[in-house]
């Protein structure tokens, strides 16, 4: 998948065991979630058991990165200096499951162009040590 | 069941000077309420012996607390029998609610609770600070800082660094599933200029018209400046005490009918399974639930403003109207003005009264409730209040009634 092309400055989140699937899985180009191994629940953030079962055999799964997106805000305010604004900021529900969602950015499209429904793709910004996954619209 | 918070009552409240950038020492703040509060129960330091704040001694940004527990309980050199603080709680009223258990149980018998900020100094001129950003955020701040735990590390990297963004992306969805306005809106933060006028206290008191809200800049749509509370120094205090001793206090006490600590979905800013409402929704649900008296019954709501969406949706949450109906409720702001329906935000609230995080809404309904709100009083003689602070994961709200 591409690389999105413009990088902003961004806080980079502290990567850990329990994170890594879902920070670095771009290096491999897929997005991963903890998934339930009893129940086939999809966990995020991630956690040491499954919300619905209580089994402790989550392990990393990678998505189809297709969803739509749930919500979404145009940030305006220069919280830190940068050269794009105003950027699209949403919340985006992956197709695997009802509820699995994530903050993220939309990218790939005029920020006016964001709204509820849009089907989106996952695309990665590589920072670091860490891969951010970003969303871009599917190509109709 | 019982709602055994009954057994509590406010009976005293006090506030510091409060403004802008007063430059002064926060604990110094924090004490002129906390004695203020303390006299207008009638009481002395010597009476108290339960003590209770929010957030209490913790990071956050810069000015986010002025004081917690051990500063007020050695400045005061008070007796406690009880005492807590810290930011894990149903919003920021909730050491009030911990305040109506202590009492209920017979842990304490008054208890100062208090709230003091002075973001306003703290922060400066340079403009609201975004979380982790500046070396006073969560987790240290500073670039290099990387994010840890929810909710920063799944915000931050995003560029989703305050409230602002959080908050308006579930305006948004209810924007697209209710058909709500910017036009509309403009209400909860037009009331709360209206009312401020009448708050010798609040910061921003000249009038403000539709045109100036829509011509603001922008935030985080679909917010303007104008929907964003403003940072202010200051502190408020009140006394929770037990009923049976309350009556014999300076003031008729306030009786707490029933309080509203639930978060039923998940405790997060983006995870909640509405994503038009917030854990505000389960607090309002769980304070019906605790008493026989109904939306209609209640004659002066102080709605939390941090943004103005979030009073949009408690009054919603709390029934004043159904559930995606809060935009035409208050377009226009009839229903919502001192002789309205359900009078809101009668001190400006914090978009315009200042961000006194909570503690102000609750301060004014004590106030309304004693008929004291000078050019803002309620008219009708008010009995039945309710208060309510938190948006996203945080709710915590109280009903009040003056006998």
């Amino acid at each position: 998948m591409a690389e999105a092309p413009e990088k902003s400055f961004r806080v980079l989140p502290r990567v850990t065991a329990a994170n890594e699937h879902f920070w670095r899985g771009g290096a491999e180009g897929v997005l991963r979630f903890l998934r339930c191994g009893d129940c086939g629940t999809w966990v995020h953030p991630p956690s040491p058991i499954c919300p619905s079962c209580h089994g402790k055999g989550l392990t990393p799964e990678a998505v189809s990165g297709l969803g739509t997106v749930a919500t979404w805000t145009l940030n305006h305010q220069p919280w830190v200096p940068a050269s794009d604004h105003p950027y699209a900021i949403a919340i985006v529900e992956l197709d695997e499951q009802s509820g699995l969602r994530l903050m993220t950015n939309v990218v790939g499209c005029a920020a006016e162009a964001v709204h509820i429904g849009m089907r989106v793709r996952v695309v990665f910004e590589e920072h670091d040590d860490v891969w951010i996954p970003l969303f871009e619209p599917v190509e109709a | 069941m019982e709602a055994l918070e009954r057994r509590a009552a406010l009976t005293g409240i006090g506030q510091s000077e409060v403004g802008r950038r007063l430059g002064r020492d926060p604990l110094e703040l924090t004490l002129d309420a906390c004695l203020a509060a303390i006299r207008d129960a009638g009481l002395t330091t010597r009476d108290i012996d339960g003590l209770a704040t929010y957030p209490g001694a913790f990071g956050g940004n810069p000015g986010f607390t002025g004081a917690g527990v051990t500063d007020v309980h050695d400045a005061l050199r008070l007796e406690l029998d009880w005492y807590s603080g810290g930011i894990e709680r149903p919003g920021q009223l909730g050491a009030v609610i911990d305040a109506c258990a202590a009492v209920a149980c017979g842990f304490a018998t008054h208890v100062l609770c208090f709230r003091s900020v002075w973001e306003g100094t703290a922060q400066g001129k340079g403009g609201r600070k975004g979380i982790g950003l500046d070396g006073g955020g969560s987790g240290g701040g500073g670039r290099g800082f990387r994010a840890s735990g929810a909710p920063m590390e799944y915000t931050l990297p995003f560029r989703a660094y305050s409230a602002a963004n959080w908050i308006a992306m579930v305006a948004q969805r209810h924007f697209h599933e209710f058909g709500t306005t910017r036009e509309q809106l403009a209400w909860i933060a037009l009331n709360a200029r209206r009312h401020a006028a009448g708050n010798p206290k609040a910061i921003y008191r000249e009038p403000m018209t539709l045109d100036d809200y829509l011509g603001a800049r922008l935030i985080s749509t679909p917010f303007c400046l104008y929907d964003c509370d403003v940072p202010c120094d200051g502190a408020t205090a009140m006394i929770v005490s037990r009923a049976e001793v309350a009556r014999d206090l300076r003031r008729p006490p306030l009786r707490v009918e029933a309080v509203g600590s639930a978060l039923r979905g998940r405790p997060s800013w983006d995870q909640f399974d509405d994503l038009t409402t917030m854990a505000l929704r389960d607090a309002a649900a769980m304070l019906w639930e605790r008493t026989d008296l109904q939306p209609a019954d209640v004659d002066v709501a102080e709605l939390y403003d941090g943004f103005s969406f979030i009073a949009l949706a408690w009054l919603e949450a709390l029934g004043f109207c159904g559930r995606g109906e809060g935009g035409p409720f208050i377009e226009g702001g009839a229903r919502i003005d001192l002789d309205g329906e359900i009078p809101l935000n009668t001190n400006g609230g914090q978009l315009s009264g200042g961000r006194l995080h909570g503690y102000g809404f609750l301060h004014e309904a004590c106030l309304q409730l004693w008929g004291e709100g000078g050019d803002r009083q309620v008219p009708g003689d008010p009995r039945v209040a309710v208060a309510a602070a938190g948006g996203g994961p945080l709710g915590g709200c109280l009903l009040l009634t003056r006998d």
